[in-house]
C-alpha cells in the first residue's frame, strides 16, 4: 500500500461557551467563551462512524499532519496520519485539536481575557486532563459525531484517551493509549515541579504577567531542556552525542563544550520562540493532577465495550512499561479486552513519535480488527488478514 | 516455540476447538501466532484472549484481529479475577514453563477448566533413540536438539496422569494423538501428543461437548 501525505492543511477554530452558557471546569471555576483550534483529515462517512480523535502531548498542537502554507516541517504525527498510514485518512476521519490551556489557537493563559481585553495570565483557571477532554467533547458534538471510532495519543495524549473512556465510555469504540500512565507518579510530578520552578524562578516571568515584555527566556529554555532529557534514553543519548565535543577539545571555560549541551541549548532556545511559558505551567500541572487509579478509571458498574490497544516502549523511563501494565491490569480486573504490546526501542519516551514502523503495523491491524467486528459481513479491506480461514505458509514459519 | 507448526498441530487445534463450548470465554496461554484463537472465534464464536511473549507472534495475533497480552504466562495470569474464563488453554506451552503446578493452579483459578496439550516424551520413537542410540530424542514431534529446545519439562502421558492424581485434578477428557490421528491403544507408547481437559476435583463437572475426533 502506498503512503501519502494529507497535503496542505489549515487550523480551524470553534468557539462555544459564550456567557451565560459558560463551561464549568473540574475545579468548579467557570470559563467562557472557549475557543478550540482543530484540524481534520480525511472524510467523515455517511453514518459518521469513522472519526478518530488524536490527542497531542505536552507541547503538541492541532497540526498533527500535512503542511501549513509556507512551512517545510509537517505536523507532529505526520508519519502516522495520512493516506495508507496507521491512521489512514482514506478510511478514517481524523481530528486533532489543541488542548484548553494551550497556546496554539485554543483558549489558554495567553488568550485575551474577555473581562480585561488583556491576556489571562494567571487569572486563567487551572485546568485538568478531564477539562481537556470535555472541551474536545464540545468539538465532537459540534462536528456531529456521536461515537468516536477511536481515541489515540501518546504521553499526555494517552492520558486524554484514558480520560475519554472514563468520562464518555459510550462514545468511544476503541482507545489507543501509548507510552502513558493511569496517574502521574511522584517522579513525574517531581520533574514537572522542577520544570515549573525554573520558569517561575526567572525574574522575567513577572508572576505570569510577562506578555508586554516577552517570554521568561532563561526559565522556559531550562524547563524545556529538562523535558528533553526525560524524553531520551541513556542509549539514545550515547548514540546521538556520546561525549562528542563541539570544537574538538575542552575550552576550559563554562561555554557549551559538549554536543549534548549545544543540543539542549538549541532545543531550549527554539522552544521559547514557539511555546508560551504559562501554558507550560498549566499543562504540566494538569498532567500532575491526572489520576485515574483505583475506582476512578471507568467508574461505575456499567459494561464497557470499548476495545483497547495499550503500547509501551522498552527504553521509556519517563512513562515506563510498568505504568502501561497498570492500565492493562485495571482493564483485566474489569474484564475488558485489552491488547498490550511492549515495543522494543532505544529511543526512550520519544519512541512514540519515532518508532513508526512497528507502531503502524500494530495500530493499522488493531483498527481493522475493530472494523471487522463491527461489520462481520464486509471484510473488504485490501490486504486484510482478519478472517483468513487457513494459515498461510508464512504463518507456519518459525517466529522466534 | 509455538510458532512452529506441523500437520499434527492443526489436528490438535481442531480437537481443542471440539472441546470448547459455543460462545465460551477462553484464555490461550502461549497463544503463538493466534491460529488456535482464530479457529475458536470462527468455529465457536468464542470470546478469546491470548498471552504471548514473542514480538512477531504478538503482531500476528493483532493482524488477525485478536486480543493479546504481551508478557510471560506467569505474570500475565496474575491479574485476572477468579472465574474470568470458561476455559484456559495451555497447548504446547506447559513443557516450556517451570512452575507447572502454579500455572495449572492459576489457570483453574481464572478458568473453570484448563485444557492442556503437550508432547509425550515417552513416545516409541523417543524411547528408541534413547535406548538404541543413547541420545536425547530428536523426532518429528520433538524437533529440537537438547541445546536448542525451549522445553524445560519432559513428561510422559503416564507422568502427567500421576501429576493430575496427586494434585487432585479431575480429568474430564483425554485425547491422544498419534502419527495418523487419534488413538486409544497404549497412548503412552504410541501417542505423540496428548490433550487433557481438566477441572478441580470436587468441582461440578462443567458441561462440554465430546471432542471432535479426527
Amino acid at each position: 500500500m502506498s503512503e501519502g501525505n494529507v497535503g496542505l492543511t489549515g487550523t480551524k477554530e470553534f468557539t462555544f461557551g459564550e456567557p451565560p452558557d459558560v463551561v464549568t471546569l473540574e475545579s468548579g471555576r467557570k470559563i467562557g467563551p472557549v475557543t478550540v483550534a482543530y484540524e481534520t483529515y480525511g472524510r467523515l462517512n455517511e453514518d459518521r462512524s469513522n472519526a478518530i480523535l488524536i490527542c497531542h502531548a505536552l507541547s503538541g498542537d492541532a497540526h498533527a499532519a500535512g503542511y501549513h502554507e509556507g512551512e517545510t516541517a509537517p505536523g507532529w504525527w505526520d508519519a502516522m496520519i495520512g493516506p495508507g498510514k496507521a491512521f489512514d485518512t482514506d478510511r478514517y476521519f481524523v481530528i486533532c485539536s489543541n488542548v484548553i490551556g494551550g497556546c496554539k489557537g485554543s483558549t489558554g493563559p495567553s488568550s485575551p481575557n474577555p473581562q480585561t481585553g488583556k491576556p489571562y495570565a494567571l487569572d486563567f483557571p487551572v485546568i485538568t486532563v478531564s477539562d481537556m477532554v470535555n472541551v474536545q467533547r464540545y468539538l465532537i458534538d459540534h462536528l456531529g459525531i456521536d461515537r468516536l471510532f477511536c481515541v489515540a495519543g501518546g504521553s499526555m495524549g494517552g492520558m486524554q484517551a484514558l480520560q475519554w473512556v472514563s468520562s464518555y465510555p459510550e462514545r468511544v469504540m476503541s482507545a489507543i493509549p501509548v507510552a502513558t500512565t493511569l496517574k502521574h507518579s511522584p517522579q513525574q510530578i517531581a520533574f514537572d515541579e522542577v520544570i515549573r520552578q525554573s520558569i517561575m524562578g526567572d525574574p522575567a516571568w513577572r508572576k505570569g504577567n510577562y506578555y508586554d515584555h516577552g517570554q521568561p527566556q532563561n526559565g522556559l529554555s531550562v524547563a524545556r531542556m529538562i523535558g528533553h532529557i526525560t524524553f531520551m534514553s541513556d542509549t539514545s543519548m550515547e548514540a546521538k552525542f556520546s561525549r562528542k565535543l563541539k570544537n574538538g577539545g575542552y575550552g576550559f571555560s563554562l561555554e557549551d563544550d559538549f554536543e549534548v549541551e549545544g543540543y539542549l541549548r538549541y532545543r531550549g532556545d527554539s522552544f521559547v520562540k514557539r511555546f508560551d511559558a504559562n501554558s507550560y505551567l498549566y499543562i504540566t500541572k494538569a498532567m500532575d493532577y491526572f489520576d485515574l487509579s483505583g475506582d476512578l478509571f471507568l467508574p461505575g458498574k456499567q459494561r464497557v465495550d470499548s476495545r483497547f490497544l495499550v503500547i509501551s516502549f522498552t527504553s521509556d523511563w519517563l512513562y515506563p512499561s510498568s505504568q502501561s501494565l497498570d492500565i492493562v491490569r485495571a482493564l483485566k480486573r474489569r474484564r475488558i479486552a485489552a491488547t498490550y504490546c511492549e515495543l522494543k526501542s532505544t529511543w526512550g519516551h520519544d519512541a512514540f513519535l519515532v518508532e513508526v514502523a512497528e507502531e503502524t503495523r500494530l495500530i493499522t491491524n488493531f483498527l481493522r480488527g475493530i472494523t471487522a467486528t463491527l461489520s462481520p459481513l464486509h471484510h473488504d479491506f485490501p490486504g486484510s488478514r482478519n478472517h483468513e480461514t487457513a494459515a498461510s505458509p508464512a504463518e507456519n514459519r518459525r517466529v522466534s | 516455540m509455538r510458532g512452529e507448526r506441523n500437520m499434527e498441530a492443526r489436528i490438535d487445534h481442531r480437537i481443542i476447538c471440539g472441546m470448547i463450548r459455543e460462545r465460551a470465554t477462553v484464555l490461550d496461554l502461549g497463544c503463538g501466532n493466534g491460529d488456535l484463537m482464530s479457529l475458536l472465534v470462527r468455529g465457536k464464536g468464542a470470546s478469546v484472549q491470548g498471552i504471548e511473549l514473542d514480538d512477531e507472534a504478538v503482531q500476528r495475533c493483532v493482524e488477525k484481529g485478536l486480543t493479546v497480552f504481551q508478557g510471560d504466562i506467569e505474570s500475565g495470569l496474575a491479574d485476572y479475577p477468579d472465574g474470568s474464563f470458561d476455559d484456559v488453554i495451555l497447548n504446547q506451552s506447559m513443557q516450556e514453563v517451570k512452575k507447572v503446578d502454579f500455572i495449572i493452579g492459576e489457570s483453574l483459578r481464572v478458568g473453570k477448566r484448563v485444557i492442556v496439550g503437550f508432547p509425550n516424551f515417552a513416545h516409541i520413537c523417543s524411547r528408541w533413540t534413547v535406548f538404541f542410540r543413547g541420545k536425547a530424542p530428536v523426532t518429528p514431534h520433538l524437533p529440537h536438539s537438547w541445546d536448542e529446545t525451549p522445553n524445560v519439562r519432559f513428561m510422559s502421558i503416564r507422568d502427567f496422569e500421576d501429576f493430575c492424581r496427586s494434585k487432585g485434578l479431575r480429568v474430564l477428557e483425554a485425547v491422544y494423538l498419534g502419527a495418523r490421528g487419534t488413538l486409544t491403544c497404549c497412548p503412552n507408547l504410541f501417542a505423540r501428543n496428548a490433550i487433557y481437559a481438566l477441572s478441580r476435583q470436587g468441582d461440578r463437572e462443567p458441561a462440554f461437548p465430546p471432542a471432535g475426533r479426527e
